[in-house]
């Protein structure tokens, strides 16, 4: 496999202009995954403004996230900004007593000013306690890039989870709820549990870990959780991720072999939902078929994505960036996708924009800075966010997985215009 | 350190930004961390730009802060201005590049670019983003207009307008029109519009319409100053102010020409007979205060609504906001913390909201109708088509828009008559809107309930809101048939028949409601 694949590709490494979201932009997602938890942002007003913005009106209704910002006082002295803390995090447990976890979230002010969060949430913690746990990490941009925000969420959480010498399987990594059901159905019925699930929905499930737990990642970003719970003993059964038919099936063989399932069985388990899965991804992949696609680094989800797009869409990946290429994570993946002309790490977004022009993509995925203007220049986009925010992991979504590529190649097919007059 | 859920103004490098992007030729250096590009999205997807914003970001992360972001700084700006060539930089931080302390304007400076560099100083920590408008566009002006002789055709500079402003292309638009057709010619339109050369030749008009004061007041003190030229104080939204506006630009371009009103249909739309339901219906305003106080006097004085609450989130136009709430017996709300404003909505239970995308969504919550008049907008208030709110199609735009989230007059009278019809109940909502009935009055009969409510409740027991605390539905019970009374008022006036009958029956000391206190309390109200 390997002679074929990407592992041994040489990796163009860029820095510049990077146009990507900070690490803070995962609480969007995480709160709605934990729902008794709270992240409390410490920093400023961009910080609360980028939340707003990310997040726009889909979770107005009940935010369970808020930014303290710093002012000019709290910049003078330090001591006077913990005390300031303090009083505002008494005043946000008052007022929601249904929060179980709440995260001191560090950002780009709160660690140029090396504002010691630990330390805060060490002291909260004695405060509040046992009534509500206050945990820390930074979600800063000059240290994370957009889902790298979740990693340090869940590897601020490793080190509290309680011990235990069970063998037990942890799936790692915050999924939709409907997506973890349907994971959960599957190994259920593959007679492996107890499955544990890290983050869990509410705080009172919090898994436990231990040398005989053994863990698999959903996500391909969470390089910094999978080192910490290898450092409480667990081990990884590292697999591509569970996108697409192939994805699920080779991730779900990975889990399967671990616990020693037996080979009919595991063919009596997938081969409906893997038949379903195969005829759904082949209504996309008319239309996806023999395309060019270009990435540009966002999610971390780059390489797994352009090895489904390439293996089960037919598409042809021409160059594929991603913000962090982790090679012990990404190396099955690597395995799998053919070729491609170019692998990269990093951005610098003009040079970046340039390779893009040239080179007139079919489908561009990129973020939503880039997204209409490269659309007013007649290039079809597919905005990186909505791959983060949408259900699109095991079988039952690889067919919506496709079709999130599809629809603006549809769509486009059905504007007559062949270039949309866009706003100057 | 202040807790924020959401925020009315970004920071004021945001401010910047929207002068930015909303000229040509100009390019911003803004000396910021990784993930600070989101403000561009603001622009992409907010405002359907089909053009990135004109900024470049250094992106320094963690590893550089040890070594050398001043260099960072200086690569990153060479290289955009060999990129992209503007006439013209403006340089500045953002909040953590403020931070460090690399003065991006004198790193810039130092480089030698072939254009003029404009550094810019906007305290990330104190101020915010209309004052970051309002600066960028007051040092461009300072470091590019120069004296020069007048025109020779009577001419003005139109200032204010910028990029993600509310309704400001079509605000531009109509007064420029209204202007040519007094004879008088647009010398220069900024920042929107404009070039670096644009600006230079500002001396040149002989008075300036500034239309945003939030955004363009202090480029039109100094243009007064440094050229001589006055400038318009009104704001010509609503059909009185866009004619003391005319009236106003005539006497500072001694012209006799005015502009025609034939298309001016609100006055008449606002006396014919269908607009009756629409007298002493109570809204209550929030916003910038420019719009605020604006929409206040049309609503008062040419739709006839009552103007229950007002108030604005930029404090430094608080005095204006003050004085015009005084107009109408109410003392102003100026806050920026939404938790405050939400919860002065729940204890006046207006039968309207007119505020900004923030309101709208307390709107939705407490199951009142909301019409945006102010910024912050979200995307579905950048129409595709011309909306403006100023001058005299602004009128018509502005009735219609406030008109639209009501239940029609006749309609009303319907729901009155035939509340319990299965299709045709008042849970249904507005007939000519889909999809989205009001929520059953949960929220409002008791603020205790949903998490939204709950937050607004801490905050008036907090003491935060004037007026709030006066309301204490606890203490009060409500008998049942006089509980089953009150669901058969129609939803769009239920929340303030309670709150009225509560008032009513506390004013008399009355613990219980019976029917008869709902009744007396009605006629009590009656108007």
């Amino acid at each position: 496999m390997t002679a074929t694949g990407c592992r041994d590709l040489p990796v163009l490494r860029e820095r510049g202009q990077r146009e990507v979201f900070c690490g803070l932009t995962g609480i969007i997602w995480l709160h709605r995954k934990m729902q008794d938890a709270f992240f409390l942002v410490v920093g400023s007003r961009t910080c609360a403004h980028l939340l707003q913005s990310a997040a726009g009106v889909m979770i107005f209704a009940e935010p369970r996230f808020g930014t303290a910002i710093l002012e000019e006082k709290d910049l003078a002295g330090l001591a006077d900004a913990q005390a300031e803390l303090d009083r505002e995090v008494d005043r946000l447990i008052a007022r929601r007593p249904d929060i179980r976890q709440l995260f001191l979230v560090g950002s780009c002010p709160s660690e140029v000013i090396k504002l010691d969060l630990s330390k805060a949430s060490e002291r909260l913690s004695a405060r509040h306690a046992p009534h509500v746990r206050v945990l820390n990490y930074s979600g800063s941009g000059i240290e994370t890039t957009f889902t790298q925000g979740e990693d340090a969420c869940l590897a601020a959480m490793v080190p509290a989870l309680p011990a235990t010498q069970a063998r037990e399987l942890m799936l790692v990594g915050a999924l939709p709820d409907v997506v973890e059901d349907q994971a959960l159905a599957l190994l259920a019925a593959l007679g492996i549990g107890p499955v544990r699930v890290l983050p869990a929905r509410r705080s009172g499930d919090t898994p436990a870990v231990g040398p005989n737990t053994v863990f698999a990642l959903t996500q391909p970003f969470l390089g910094e959780t999978r080192a910490a719970l290898m450092r409480r003993g667990a081990r990884p059964i590292d697999a591509p991720f569970p996108f697409g038919e192939e994805g699920t099936t080779l991730w779900l063989r990975a889990v399967a072999d671990e616990f020693g399932v037996p080979a009919d069985l595991f063919e009596a388990v997938t081969a409906a939902p893997r038949a379903r899965a195969r005829k759904a991804i082949a209504a996309a992949a008319e239309i996806l078929r023999d395309r060019t696609v270009f990435f540009f680094p966002d999610s971390q989800l780059e390489v797994p994505l352009a090895r489904f797009l390439a293996r089960e869409c037919g598409m042809r990946p021409l160059e594929v960036g991603t913000p962090y290429l982790h090679r012990d994570i990404l190396g099955p993946e690597l395995d799998l996708l053919p070729p491609v002309p170019v692998l990269s790490e990093g951005q610098d977004v003009d040079l970046q924009l340039d390779r893009a022009r040239a080179q007139r993509p079919d489908l561009t995925v990129c973020g939503l800075g880039l997204a209409n203007p490269l659309e007013s220049e007649g290039l079809a986009t597919k905005w990186a966010i909505e791959l983060v925010f949408t259900p699109v992991h095991f079988y039952e979504q690889a067919g919506d997985l496709a079709g999130l590529f599809a629809r603006p190649l549809r769509r486009r097919a059905l504007l007559d215009a062949p270039r949309m007059e866009a706003a100057e | 350190m202040k807790l924020t859920v959401w925020t009315y103004e970004g920071p004021p490098h945001v401010g910047a930004m929207r002068v930015a992007t909303g000229m040509e030729g100009l390019h911003y250096i803004l000396h910021a961390p990784q993930g600070d590009t989101y403000a561009d999205l603001l622009f992409t997807m907010i405002e359907r730009r089909g053009k990135r914003p004109p900024v470049t970001y250094t992106t320094f992360q963690a590893r550089d802060l040890g070594s050398d972001t001043a260099r960072l700084f200086a690569d990153a700006a060479r290289a955009a201005h060999d990129r992209f060539r503007p006439e013209a930089i403006i340089v500045g931080a953002s909040c953590t590049a403020e931070l460090i302390q690399d003065d991006p304007g004198g790193l810039a400076e130092a480089l030698g670019l072939p254009c003029p560099v404009i550094p810019l100083d906007l305290p990330s920590y104190q101020r915010k983003e209309n004052f970051g408008a309002d600066e960028t566009f007051l040092q461009i002006v300072r470091h590019l207009a120069r004296p020069m002789p007048r025109t020779e055709r009577v001419s003005c500079n139109i200032l204010g307008p910028t990029a993600l402003g509310f309704r400001h292309r079509d605000d531009l638009a109509e007064i420029a029109a209204l202007l040519e057709e007094m004879g008088i010619e647009v010398n220069m339109a900024g920042p929107m519009g404009a070039r670096p050369a644009d600006i230079a030749r500002m001396g040149a008009a002989h008075f300036n319409v500034l239309l945003y004061p939030e955004t363009a007041e202090s480029a039109a003190r100094h243009c007064e100053k440094t050229f001589g030229q006055p400038w318009t104080r009104t704001i010509p939204i609503g059909v009185a102010a866009t004619r003391a506006f005319v009236e106003e630009v005539a006497t500072l371009a001694g012209t006799a020409l005015r502009p025609d009103e034939s298309r001016l249909r609100q006055p008449w739309w606002a006396a014919s007979v269908d607009s009756t339901y629409l007298t002493g219906k109570r809204v209550f305003l929030f916003g910038d205060a420019t719009h605020v106080i604006a929409a206040a006097r049309i609503a008062a004085t040419e739709i006839g609504f009552e103007v229950v609450g007002m108030g604005c989130y930029n404090r430094e136009q608080a005095r204006p906001l003050r004085a015009a709430a005084k107009e109408y017996g109410l003392e102003a709300l100026i806050t920026d913390d939404y938790l405050e404003v939400e919860a002065a909505i729940a204890a006046l239970q207006p039968e309207l909201i007119l505020g900004t995308q923030m309101e709208r969504h307390i709107g939705k919550r407490l199951g009142i109708p909301c019409a945006v008049i102010s910024a912050p907008v979200h995307v579905q208030d950048f129409p595709a088509r011309h909306s403006p709110q100023m001058g005299f199609e602004g009128a018509n735009v502005i009735f219609d828009t406030w008109v639209h989230p009501l239940v029609m007059g006749l309609e009303e009278h319907l729901l009155h008559m035939f509340r319990d019809d299965f299709e045709f109940h008042d849970a249904a909502g507005p007939s000519h809107h889909g999809g989205h009935a009001p929520r059953p009055m949960q929220m409002t009969d008791s603020p205790a309930e949903g998490a939204g409510a709950a937050l607004a409740a801490a905050a008036a027991e907090a003491g935060s809101m004037p007026g709030a605390a006066a309301l204490s539905p606890d203490t009060i019970v409500w008998l049942s048939d006089a509980e089953r009374e009150l669901k058969k008022i129609p939803f769009f006036v239920r929340g303030k028949a309670r709150r009225n009958t509560e008032t009513f029956a506390l004013s008399k000391g009355l613990a219980e409601i019976s029917i008869d206190t709902l009744y007396e309390a009605k006629a009590h109200y009656a108007r």
